[in-house]
């Protein structure tokens, strides 16, 4: 199988006006909606409670916020996620109301709209292991409503983490930056981190736009897109530095076209396969792992295009030269086996 | 030139074999156990217990698949394992039955629980499986804040009082000692008298400054707690909260309970199993309280079992059953004692020094004034349960600082000194992170991360091997090979898997095809242009090799700086970005050159490669 029968190296930089143009639109449309809309933060970062039970049946999401409200929770998100008889609640950090113990005072609530009553069970399952767990039993000895998970995030932690996510993206980029200009040259460096740091504003944006939740592992994900898509700079940038060195005659234009042609096909390729990957890991990986996924998924579509296209271009703009990156006294090493 | 020394495949076989050997672990299933850990502060599990266990079972016919000695210090325990849950039930009762002789006052707390079935064999070589985060198996996790201000506020306090006891002894007179917000002041007529005071408390406490301030006859001595010495209080603090939280959390039986001191004063517990959060939370903030008490005299020391007990004196029990009467009067209780320190006294024995604060000097001395010759004793409460820590004689007329000698060794006497502050000196916390996920949502993660891997994997291979043949076959074997290391590694050095440390396996898996397609496309591209095919093979490695360092070194920075900055779940995924970067670099480049060495190296006429199609510009196919 061969996908890409190219006859002639595609002319990429004729049209890198018009790539940029895309690239810059596409950007400012996600500050836009960044600054506008701004982003959903998950209670990680701003501190608050998350709870995820489970009904028997079909739950009442009304009741619920009902319920909550009477505890003196004044906007509680109340959504059901997977199947309706999921539920997540969503409770910020209020004043006055002791954050501590928030879960058991919610989930007793709940038992009790449910006409349960909240038991201590202490039991060995047929396995041979151990369960504490604070039960919710109604009337019939069945359980009303199943505590499935609770993050309680203090207002200081959150901070402390919205601030350590902010300095690994900091370091991250300084430290690409440095590794790039040691490697090749402070232009390329640049242009790699601008074509790059745009797609992690294109990601934020869809984040902010479909107001979809933030989380640290969206962080994570959007870190590992980052150093990912800058390999893929990486890769083209090699191919220009080679190219220099084999096609002593041809501009830069031709150089960069040439290089950007060649390695096309490993670049879809690759991305394909990582795509397919992450894909699994939307389809398969519920809940907790869709954002990740959806936020690498993004990444990796703005990511061929950026480090294809927008790297490039901007390196080209920034007037590469042959010189740059080829050193006089590497010359004379690869005419060393000629020289006698 | 496409062969392999032999050394080459000697390491990749060794490779393979550790990866295998360490990954085999997380297969073995869990059977059936039990943990006995201790129940009481003044009970220790040693290798002793192990032994006894063991006889135990044999002197009642109990059949065990293994008795082993786990965790160290406070959180240390025994286990033993069962063929089956009703083994392990009738073990249950019997161990309970032989290890607590007073079953009202266990010294032993037996819990159920499971364990990992790994042939002995294998643990003795560390090859254990993964240690499962609390979001895969279900449980707790709390991050605890130790309250710097209540442990500022204790220790001024501690300050105060300490000044003035050493004042008074070495008679300085003064004009009054008060407390100015965080720091102490002193009150003096004459700049002679401050200057001796100051010579005297500086040289008792080296942990405090001094600023003199006022003049005339309105002199003033300022006293402050040194930065460091606050820290080193609250260091103690949470080192002291530590080893008590270790010491309650056996009693729910934790299989592996995690209590890490996290930053300067933060303390992490993680109660893996646990879904009842109220009762953890009970249990972990419980405190208990230590009492000093005199010994009832009018008792004869022998009788205290055959004589009656008078009206205001309870009967207690020291350590392995020596009677002891102490009156019911309490002299002070643990929140006067602002310290207990293992030291030694001027003859050189092993001592525990006790500072008190506040109104606890004044009262030890009324206590004792009258009282030197007779014995005191200091009583734990504990769940309502007491424990006698220490009978000692009265010497001398006790201050807000005295010792207490005669317990034997070093090692004694730190013991009871970590006994006496785990009665009174926990710094106050507060819960500012808590997890809580049911093992039901555990199981499913597992399942959920496991089949993206799968899913994802099958996918990427079906594509490979239609794409490039052979070579893509060969890459799926590298990329299996990742695998195997990559879960063998995290194996290995026991790292915490959680949900997006199975996310970072995926995408690692999915990045490190990355390196084979490369290699691929540039064989393809040495063939197009016109290369034989071992050359194209060799030149398709070596060029590729340099591209691929330069990008993992960029995916390498990202997870070096998400570890760094990196918190909880993002830790998890970070360690494994990093791992999964090496073992890609070590089975897409070394291992898949050494199968394809392995099928083509030996050919020398070799004219195709089964690398898919390699279409040439101007050919019609």
């Amino acid at each position: 199988m061969e996908f890409f029968r190219i006859k002639k190296d595609i002319p990429f930089m004729r049209h890198a006006l018009i790539f940029n143009v895309i690239s810059a639109v596409t950007f400012l449309a996600a500050v836009f909606f960044l600054v506008h809309k701004g982003l959903h933060l998950s209670v990680e970062f701003k501190g608050g409670t998350l709870m995820e039970v489970k009904y028997p049946k079909a739950a009442n999401l009304e009741g619920i916020r009902g319920t909550l409200i009477a505890m003196g929770y004044e906007e509680p998100g109340v959504t059901s996620f997977d199947t309706a008889r999921d539920v997540m609640i969503r409770l910020p950090v209020e004043k006055g109301v002791s954050a501590a113990n928030t879960s058991q005072r919610v989930f007793e609530s709940l038992c009790k709209a449910e006409q349960g009553a909240t038991k201590a069970i202490d039991t060995v399952t047929a396995k041979g292991e151990h369960v504490l767990k604070s039960a919710c039993m109604d009337a019939a000895g069945s359980e009303a409503v199943v505590l499935q998970k609770v993050e309680f995030v203090g207002p200081q932690v959150g901070e402390e983490l919205a601030q350590n996510g902010l300095n690994a993206l900091v370091v991250v980029i300084i430290g690409v930056m440095i590794y790039l200009a040691i490697r090749f040259e402070c232009k390329y460096a640049v242009s790699a981190i601008i074509a790059n740091l745009h797609d992690v504003v294109i990601i934020l944006g869809f984040f902010a736009f479909f107001e979809w939740e933030f989380s640290l592992t969206v962080l994570a994900a959007i870190l590992a897109v980052l150093g990912y898509s800058v390999n893929e700079s990486v890769v083209i940038f090699d191919r220009i530095r080679e190219n220099f060195r084999k096609q002593r005659k041809a501009t830069v234009h031709e150089v960069i076209d040439s290089a950007i042609t060649s390695t096309i096909s490993r670049t879809i390729i690759t991305h394909g396969s990582t795509q397919m990957m992450v894909l699994s890991m939307l389809v398969f990986g519920g809940q907790t792992l869709h954002h990740f996924a959806l936020a690498l998924t993004i990444g990796i579509c703005f990511g061929i295009y950026s480090s294809v296209f927008v790297a490039a271009s901007i390196a080209m703009w920034l007037g590469v030269k042959r010189e740059d990156l080829i050193k006089p006294v590497k010359e004379k090493d690869e005419t060393d086996g000629a020289v006698v | 030139m496409n062969r392999y020394p032999a050394w080459k495949y000697i390491i990749i076989v060794v490779a393979l074999l550790l990866g295998a050997l360490y990954t085999a672990p997380n297969y073995f299933g869990e059977s059936p156990a039990l943990q006995v850990t201790s129940g009481k502060s003044t009970v220790k599990v040693t290798g002793e217990l192990m032994t006894q266990v063991e006889q135990i079972l044999t002197k009642e016919n109990v059949k065990s698949e293994g008795v082993t000695m786990d965790g160290a210090g406070n959180l240390a325990s025994v286990r033993v394992r069962f063929a089956d849950p009703d083994t392990q039930f009738k073990a249950k009762l019997v161990l309970e039955k032989d290890l607590n002789p007073d079953a009202s006052d266990p010294a032993y707390i037996v819990t159920v629980n499971l364990q990992a079935n790994t042939p002995m064999w294998m643990q003795k070589m560390h090859a254990l499986p993964m240690f499962l985060g609390l979001d895969l198996r279900g449980g707790v996790h709390f991050l605890m804040q130790v309250d710097a201000k209540a442990v500022l506020n204790k220790k001024v306090q501690g300050v105060q009082s300490a000044a003035r006891s050493v004042l008074r002894d070495k008679n300085i007179r003064h004009a009054g000692i008060e407390r100015v917000g965080d720091s102490v002041q002193i009150n003096f007529r004459d700049a002679e008298t401050r200057l001796k005071a100051k010579n005297v408390l500086s040289d008792q406490m080296s942990e405090l400054a001094f600023a003199d301030a006022g003049e005339g006859s309105d002199l003033k001595l300022n006293i402050t707690l040194k930065p460091a010495a606050l820290k080193a209080t609250i260091d103690e603090g949470v080192k002291q909260n530590i080893s008590t939280l270790s010491k309650r959390v056996n009693e729910l039986g934790v299989a592996e309970p995690l209590i890490q001191q996290q930053g300067p004063d933060r303390i992490v517990v993680q109660l893996p199993g646990v879904q009842d959060v109220a009762r953890a939370k009970a249990i972990i903030g419980r405190t208990a309280t230590l009492e000093v008490r005199l010994v009832d005299e009018t008792i004869v020391p022998g009788t205290e079992l055959s004589s009656a007990i008078p009206f205001n004196s309870e009967l207690f029990t020291v350590g392995k059953g020596v009677p002891v009467v102490l009156a019911k009067d309490v002299i002070l209780t643990g929140d006067y004692i602002s310290s207990a320190t293992a030291s030694f006294d001027q003859n050189q024995q092993a001592a525990v020094s006790i500072d008190l604060n506040g109104d606890g000097g004044r009262k030890m001395r009324e206590a004792t004034r009258e009282r030197v010759g007779k014995r005191m004793a200091i009583v734990l409460f504990e769940k309502g349960k007491p424990e006698v820590l220490s009978v000692a004689t009265i010497q001398q007329e006790l201050g807000s600082r005295f010792q207490i000698t005669g317990m034997g060794g070093a090692e004694n006497a730190n013991e009871l000194a970590l006994l006496l502050r785990s009665g009174a000196l926990s710094a106050p916390m507060t819960v500012i992170e808590e997890r809580t996920i049911g093992p039901q949502l555990g199981a499913e993660n597992i399942a959920k991360g496991f089949h993206s891997t799968l899913y994802g994997f099958i996918a990427i291979a079906v594509f490979m091997i239609a794409y490039y043949m052979l070579f893509g076959a060969f890459s799926v074997l590298a990329l299996a090979t990742n695998l195997l290391l990559l879960v063998g590694l995290l194996s290995m050095i026991q790292v915490t898997l959680t949900l997006p440390g199975i996310a970072a396996i995926a995408l690692a898996l999915g990045m490190a095809i990355d390196a084979n397609v490369l290699i691929n496309e540039r064989i393809r591209e040495e063939l197009r242009a016109g290369n034989t095919p071992q050359a194209a093979i060799a030149a398709g490695f070596d060029r590729a090799w340099a591209t691929i360092l330069d990008s993992n070194v960029t995916t390498l920075i990202v997870g070096l700086a998400l570890l760094a900055f990196g918190s909880g779940p993002v830790r998890g995924f970070a360690v494994v970005h990093c791992l999964g970067i090496l073992t890609s670099m070590f089975s897409s480049v070394f291992v898949s050159r050494g199968v394809v060495n392995l099928w083509y190296g030996r050919k020398k006429k070799l004219t195709t490669l089964s690398i898919g199609t390699v279409w040439v510009p101007g050919t019609s196919k």
